[in-house]
Order: structure tokens, then sequence, then C-alpha cells
């Protein structure tokens, strides 16, 4: 994993170059900075690499479907994004924390995320679907870059109590725009915090280009809050991959945080409300198709020996399981309990919230008295807007 | 008159509002090209232009502290806030700097912006998307809090809160956006009903019902499942949740000696308990009994497939009437 002693920081400030060592059409492009960072990935553990982002595909196309058929109250793809999101979290350790926003599917397959877990929180049954200390990921976050402060805060609290384990951030490029990402660099910077900060820039905030967000590549801000930024192909598994160890090794050195910006698209909607017909063109859509970060792989594994078509065969049989046991798991996950909304509001008894408890205890008990059943919808409900 | 959605007439009331004027602009994410997630800015983009209305950095601090500048300008800026849940990072903005500047400035700054805040839930939405957040905002002083129930009420009123030179924060009920009224477009606002005033929307005797946003039409249908059983609820529409229109309210009460108070919002610290403490002031010789709320619980607001546990819904709003009415209810031989 840590090709020399060499200091990893003179390879991160090439905040305008596009650093790419898989080409599109699955060539090898030599690297001498990155490659030794990468020198242990033989076809073997490419084809892992392979495996993992067919899966998360997979399984994004199930959730997608689910979302469709009214088992899922809402959802929100990472098609495209496989390489960045595997790339990323493959190179983090066990005892690495990952702090995400809600896109990040591909990040919590590789921390361990089963599939139910996955699917509760948008399947509307709880407000979050895993434990955090088990899983070594935080729960999603919606508010967007509040999660960038928080991987911060751990990185600081992990340096201080003498660890070498490092946080990753992950937010959209819309993110760096709001006001917690900025004060994130900033403390990160000030505190040498070893943090990670992975922006995916899909192009796209709901409706907005990233060129609304920033006037110069993303990872140039890094330079402007004392800290090195990096551009790399984010439908690139192996750059994205070298990448990332780089950066989290220079966080376990002490050297504090990086930025890295991974180029890459959002193919699907924003999210299964969202329709990207209105601001987003079929010839961009198509250019970017071309960019796939998964044909990429495969062809450079058909270069260098193996049988794609066999692995390609054998990965989709994997990746139909898994989207079977996605499913299967989605559709078991149980109605929660109606008392449950009160529980976990607070850490320590509270009186008002137990009255205000008992007095629905209490409520519920008038129906089963008079035995009719409350009524079923809140509200007279509308289609929920684009989110 | 024309039968309009609550978000189109919405919409035609924001067309109206940049025709009339031209400081007028409108910023908020994802409000130009794609129309904002509700719609509710569809078209006014491509009819206005880019420097009307306008597609902002993913930033609601920044929409909102820059509107500031805008209106020192003398812009009349309206914004929109995503969802409910979103506005928090733009909360210092609003009631450190919005609200106070009028104050501060002795006079001399003007804060005529519109902030509009699709609220409440009932829609199934993930988190952050069904929030109530309205008291925080009633609580400050030099805003004006107000929401909307009705397309007809949503065409005048987002009129009014753009032409007041007072900052407004403009809630509108995202679960009514796609139920459908009488509106009419030729509605001068001369002629409109004040836009801190309640609205009387279902005569009554027994029991005042107030209730505001997506609520007033549960509370309605709560009036009319009542009456079969003999109770004759008067139902208010609060419209203003500050100023509130203490008159109307106290008019009503005085006849029906009852109160009951329904929002979606938590109950502590929320607009039912200004209510409730103001019309004790006010009405204590007249109640008959102690105003009652109905109100979602004092608990984050769940995941969706719990939403209906939290929710004031029909039923829950006839137990608290009963409740105000000393008839059986949930309470009935509890101390309370
Ligand atoms: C504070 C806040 N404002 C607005 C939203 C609504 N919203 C959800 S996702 C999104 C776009 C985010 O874009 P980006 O950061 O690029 O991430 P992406 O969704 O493209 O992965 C917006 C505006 C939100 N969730 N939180």
């Amino acid at each position: 994993m840590n090709p020399s002693d060499r200091d990893a920081t003179g390879l991160l400030t090439r905040p305008d170059e596009f650093v790419q060592l898989v080409t599109p059409t699955g060539e090898r492009r030599a690297d001498a900075d990155f490659d030794p960072w990468v020198s242990d990935i033989d076809t073997a553990a490419l084809g892992r690499l392979y495996r993992d982002m067919v899966i998360v595909r997979r399984l994004d196309t199930e959730a997608t479907a689910l979302q469709r058929q009214g088992e899922l109250g809402l959802w929100p793809p990472l098609a495209g994004q496989e390489a960045a999101q595997i790339g990323s979290a493959r190179a983090m350790r066990d005892d690495d924390f990952a702090f995400t926003s809600y896109r990040e599917h591909g990040v919590a397959w590789c921390r361990g995320v089963g599939p139910a877990e996955l699917l509760t929180v948008w399947r509307g049954t709880a407000a979050s679907g895993w434990n955090p200390f088990e899983r070594g990921i935080a729960v999603p976050q919606i508010i967007i870059g509040a999660q960038s402060l928080h991987a911060t805060g751990w990185a600081m609290g992990a340096a201080w109590e003498g660890s070498d384990a490092a946080a990753i951030a992950y937010f959209g490029d819309g993110a760096t725009s709001e006001g917690d990402v900025n004060e994130a660099l900033v403390f990160a910077a000030s505190f040498n915090a070893p943090v990670v900060f992975f922006c995916q820039n899909n192009q796209w905030a709901i409706s907005e280009p990233v060129g609304l967000q920033s006037k110069q590549p993303l990872a140039r801000r890094a330079d402007g809050f004392g800290m090195p930024g990096i551009r790399v192909d984010g439908n690139d598994v192996l750059a994205v991959l070298a990448a990332t160890r780089i950066a989290l090794d220079r966080a376990r050195r002490g050297e504090g945080p990086t930025f890295i910006e991974a180029v890459t698209y959002r193919i699907g909607p924003h999210t299964t409300a969202d329709d990207p017909t209105r601001y987003r063109t079929e010839v961009e859509l198509a250019e970017w198709r071309e960019r796939d970060p998964l044909t990429r792989v495969l062809a450079l594994l058909e270069a260098s020996g193996v049988d794609s078509a066999g692995l390609e065969r054998e990965v989709a049989v994997e990746a139909d399981r898994a989207a079977a046991e996605l499913r299967s798991a989605c559709i078991a996950i149980a109605d929660p309990e109606p008392l449950s909304v009160f529980d976990h509001v607070y850490a320590e008894p509270n009186s008002h919230l137990e009255r205000q408890r008992a007095h629905y205890v209490r409520y519920l008990a008038t129906f089963e008295e008079t035995d009719a059943a409350p009524a079923g919808d809140a509200g007279t409900g509308t289609e929920g807007g684009a989110r | 008159m024309t039968t309009l959605t609550l978000a189109k007439s919405l919409n035609a009331g924001l067309r109206r509002a940049l025709a009339d004027d031209e400081k007028v602009v409108l910023i908020g994410e994802d409000i130009g090209t794609l129309g904002g997630v509700f719609r509710v800015t569809d078209g006014l983009k491509a009819e206005f232009g880019p420097t009307r209305v306008v597609d902002s950095p993913l930033s609601e601090a920044g929409i909102v502290g820059t509107a500031v500048g805008l209106a020192y300008r003398g812009f009349r800026p309206v914004i929109e806030i995503q969802f409910d849940g979103f506005i928090y990072p733009a909360f210092d903005q609003i009631v450190a700097q919005v609200a106070k500047l009028h104050y501060r400035s002795r006079g001399t700054v003007r804060m005529p912006i519109t902030i509009r805040v699709p609220f409440g839930g009932g829609i199934g939405a993930a988190e952050h998307h069904s929030e109530s957040p309205e008291a925080y905002f009633a609580h400050t002083a030099g805003l004006r809090v107000i929401a909307c129930s009705n397309p007809a009420d949503a065409f005048i009123m987002i009129r009014q809160a753009i032409a007041s030179d007072d900052p407004v924060l403009f809630f509108e009920p995202k679960r009514r956006y796609h139920v459908k009224g009488e509106v009419d477009e030729q509605a001068s606002l001369a002629d409109a009903r004040p836009m801190g005033v309640a609205t009387v929307v279902t005569p009554g005797d027994d029991v005042t019902l107030v209730a505001y946003g997506a609520l007033v039409q549960t509370a309605r249908d709560a009036a009319i499942a009542a009456e079969e059983d003999g109770v004759s609820i008067e139902v208010i529409d609060l419209r203003s949740l500050a100023p509130v229109d203490y008159a109307t309210i106290e008019a009503s009460v005085r006849r029906t000696g009852r109160l009951v108070i329904t929002h979606e919002a938590g109950q502590q610290g929320g607009v039912g308990a200004e209510l409730a403490a103001s019309i004790t002031e006010r009405c204590f010789e007249f109640l008959e009994a102690a105003p009652v709320r109905v109100t979602g619980h004092d608990i984050p607001y769940p995941p969706a497939k719990l939403e209906r546990h939290h929710l004031p819904d029909l039923d829950r709003i006839l137990d608290g009437v009963d409740r105000a009415l000393g008839r059986p209810n949930s309470l009935s031989g509890v101390e309370a």
C-alpha cells in the first residue's frame, strides 16, 4: 500500500491536471508519481474492484426499481459514480471513518453495510439503518456539506488521541458552496486534521451545473485553504484508489488534510423524484456514457490476458444474487411500531415526553375500544416534489 | 375566476409581482431552469430573464446574506428555501441580520425580503423535508410570519408579502401544492384582506378551532365530521403567525367559550402555546375550559412510515375538541 518512504505531499499539488491511469478505452497510462501507489493491484485485485463496481451498480438499479414499484419512498442513484466511490472507499482501513452524504451507496457497500441496513431510511421505516461504530461509516447526511465538519472533528479527535486513523468526508460539487464545507476546510487546515475531503464532482447539483458553484477547478480551492488539492479522473477506479491512498497516507503521517476532486458524472436523475431532461442534454449524457467507469476496467483486464467475458458473466451472476438479496431484504423490512416515534429522542428520561407518550397510548386505545382504526393517512397528501 | 393549484397560484402571484415592480428579484436553488423542485417558479426565468429569476449557488446563508445587500441597494428579493429543513444554515442571517436591521438602523434601512418556505409533512418525504420551523421565526422580533392555506389566499398573500416593507417568512403548505381552488387573478392588493388578518373559514358556535397551513383543510373536515355529532366548530385560518390577529380569535372565543389550536409543529414553545396563553390572558372570563393544543409530538420529525402517528389528523383534532367540550376523550378520567 505504501510504496516508499517518500513524502507524499509533493504528489498532491496537481489541481489543474486530470490524473488518469486507465483511459476510457482501457489503456493503462504510466504515471511515475501515482503508479507506485497501485503497484499491488494485479489483475486479480483489479477484478475485485470491477466486481465491487458491478455489484453496486446492480444494487443501484434494483433500488431504483424498488422505488418505482412503491417499495421505497425515494432513491438517489449513484450510477456513473462507481469508480469514485469504490476506488476511494477501498483505500480505507477498517479503523478509518467515512462521513457521507445520501448518494454513497458504494462507500456503504465497501464498509460492509447490509442490504436492509442500506434501505430502511429510503423505505421510510427508520431514521438510520446501521450502527456507525460497527461499520466505520456515519449515518448518511442530507443537509448539504454538514458531514465535512463532522469528519474534521473526528479526525482532530483521532490525532489528539495519537491514533493514525483518518476520516474521509464525501460531498458533491454543489456542497462546496455551503458554509459548512468551507468552515471544515479552515478547521482541518488550522488543526492539521487527518481528514481527506473527497469531492465527487458529478457536474450537477440537482439542476445547477458545476459552473454555478465554481469558476475554476474545485481542486484549486485547496490551495487557498492551505492544503494540497488534486484533480483525478473520477471514472478511473485505479487513479481514485491511488489518489486516496496518497491522501490517507499523508493524513496518517501527520501531514494534515487533502482535498481530492474526483471528476465524474451522475448518469441518472438526482433522485427518483427528479426529471433531468428539464436541464441537461442527451448529447452531454452520451459523452459521459463513453467514459463509463466499468467498461474501461473490463477492457484493461482483457488486454492483460484475463478472460473478461467469463469474468463479466461470473460477476453478473453474483450481482444478480446481491440484487435479489436486496429486494427480499427490502420487502422484509417491517413497518415500525407506532410508539417507536417516541424512542431515542433523549438519552436520559424526559418527563415531558413521557407524558406526551402516555397520552398518545391512551389516544390509540380509544380506537381499540371503539374497534375502529385511526385514520390511515395524516393528510390528503400530494406527490412529493423533486428532492 | 380561474381554477388553479396552490403551486400555480403562487406562480401567478410571483409573475404579477415581477411584472409590477422591476426591483423584485427571485433567488434560490434550482428555481430558474428547473422551475423549482415544486415548479412554483416554473417558466419565470424564461419570461423575466436570469437577472430577475436567479439560480443561486448551493448556500442558504449566501442566498439570505446577499439578499440583505440587495435590499440595501433597493431590491425586493424573494427567496426560495428549497425545503423547510434547509433554512437552518441561513438562520443566522435571518434572525441576526434580516430581522434586526430596520431597528438597528433606526428605521433607515428597509428589509423587504420575502423568504418562501415549503413547510410541513404528510408527503412521505425523507429526513429534513417535512419540518415546521415557524415558531423559531415567530419568536424573533422584526420578522413577520405568514402561512397560506389555499390557492386564492396564496395568490394575494405572496404579493402582499413582497409588497411589505418588513421581512416576511412565507410558509407554503407543501402537501397542498397540488390542491386546486378558485383564484381571482384580477384581484387587486388594495381590495384584499390585509396580510395580518385571520379568516373565519367555517362559522360555528361551540368551539373555536384555530389552524394554519395544511391543517386548515383538516380542521374544516373535522368541523364537518363534528356537525354530524351535533357539535358546531368555528374554524379560523390564522394566516398570520406573527403578528397574530387576536381580535378575530377573541371575538370567536367570546362566543364559543372554548379554544382548540392545532399545528404540525411540536407543542413545546410552539405557536399554539402563544395563542393559548394570550387568549387566556385576554378572554379568561369567557373561557369554559382551558385551551387545548393538538400538535405534533415533541420529537424530531419521524420517518415516513410513522408520520401519521405524529401529525394531527381529523381524529386527533376531534379528540381535542372533545377535551375542550368535556366530552369523553383520550384523557377522560386522567388528571390533566
Ligand atoms: C442545506 C441543504 N440545502 C439544500 C438541499 C437540497 N438538495 C439536496 S441535494 C442538492 C444538490 C446537491 O448537489 P451536490 O452537492 O453537487 O451533490 P450531488 O447530489 O450531486 O451528489 C440540493 C440542493 C439540502 N439537502 N440541504
